[in-house]
């Protein structure tokens, strides 16, 4: 599908969309992500902000409250003594909001996955993830990917019937005949 | 300063055990009882000969349940001297305890603070001895040679 403002608008001031379009288009075009990080990762999610990678061409801008912001970026390893924090961060961010998991610690525990007595083995233990970026850590291009890949997800979002994770299955069953 | 210079300042305290040399250890060490400990410490610290006025680290050392011993080093240093010198306290597994040095050098405070999070050794006479870098409701002591992690830590499974 075509992105709205790749459409041509030839009838003066009005067009004619679906309402969840238009919010899907706007939830995905300004995904505040929050200014929070809690280990190396946190390093690439800065550079990612850099003009370098110019996250705000995303439409994100960190907000420094989770009140304000509807993305929240797991970058780092996640301790049992940080988990209460961040399941609290997350409860207080509005609806809808996402979490993306960045880089192998807080995917599954990374390097700590056998010793690790202090690490909490993949955050989605503690809240629920839509992306995982893999890596150690990942390149900005790779939390970049993360953040389009989130977009997809919010662009196949519905109102009435939530069938975004039905839509992506039947996709990539799709795929997966015409590949074999 | 050569360690039996060292000795001879230690004894002008009166030592509860003879004091031993480990000559392996780099810089080398002086093991004492633990008793021991708190008086030396306070005449190293004092005398104007040596003057340890830093102490750069504590470290906790399980030997494990053959040799059933554990261990607590302390490094120190001397700022106007540029002398180095290694304290050990050889300590029994069951119910380890030492007396604090944090009313000599205050940054023992939170030094010993981590060496009783990891190994559970008592620092008696501390001023604010509680788990620093662990939560404070986590059970067991994680650097011991015999620790076993928790199945949940409130409603997280701990094990991958």
């Amino acid at each position: 599908m075509k992105g709205l403002l790749d459409q041509q608008f030839a009838q003066g001031g009005v067009m004619v969309t679906r309402l969840e379009d238009l919010l899907n288009w706007a939830r995905l075009s300004s995904m505040f992500p929050m200014t929070f990080g809690i280990a190396c990762c946190a390093i690439e999610f800065m550079s990612t902000g850099t003009t370098v990678y110019d996250m705000d061409r995303f439409g994100m801008a960190p907000r420094a409250t989770p009140r304000q912001a509807d993305v929240m970026i797991v970058a780092g390893t996640v301790t049992f003594k940080m988990a209460d924090r961040i399941k609290r961060l997350y409860e207080q961010m509005a609806e809808p909001r996402y979490v993306i998991s960045m880089g192998s610690c807080s995917n599954c525990g990374g390097p700590y996955w056998q010793h690790g007595y202090h690490v909490v083995k993949g955050v989605d233990r503690i809240v629920p993830v839509d992306v995982y970026v893999p890596g150690c850590p990942p390149r900005p291009e790779a939390l970049i990917g993360g953040f389009l890949k989130l977009q997809e997800k919010i662009r196949a979002e519905s109102l009435v019937a939530p069938t975004a994770i039905e839509n992506l299955l039947k996709k990539e069953n799709v795929d997966h005949t015409v590949a074999s | 300063m050569s360690l039996d210079e060292f000795k001879n300042i230690i004894e002008s305290t009166s030592l509860k055990q003879e004091v031993k040399f480990d000559m392996n250890a780099r810089p080398h060490a002086i093991i004492l009882a633990a008793e021991d400990l708190l008086a030396v410490c306070e005449i190293l610290q004092r005398n104007p000969a040596t003057y340890f006025d830093m102490l750069s680290c504590i470290t906790g050392i399980d030997n494990g349940a053959e040799a059933n011993t554990m261990e607590v080093v302390y490094n120190l240093y001397s700022i106007p001297f540029n002398l180095h010198l290694m304290l050990k306290v050889v300590l029994p597994r069951e119910n380890p305890r030492v007396e604090s040095v944090s009313g000599i050098w205050k940054t023992a405070d939170w030094l010993e603070r981590e060496v009783f999070d990891m190994y559970g050794i008592q620092f008696l006479n501390h001023p604010d001895l509680r788990r620093i870098l662990m939560p404070a409701d986590w059970e067991g002591y994680p650097l011991r040679k015999d620790y076993k992690h928790q199945d949940y830590y409130r409603n997280i499974k701990v094990e991958y």
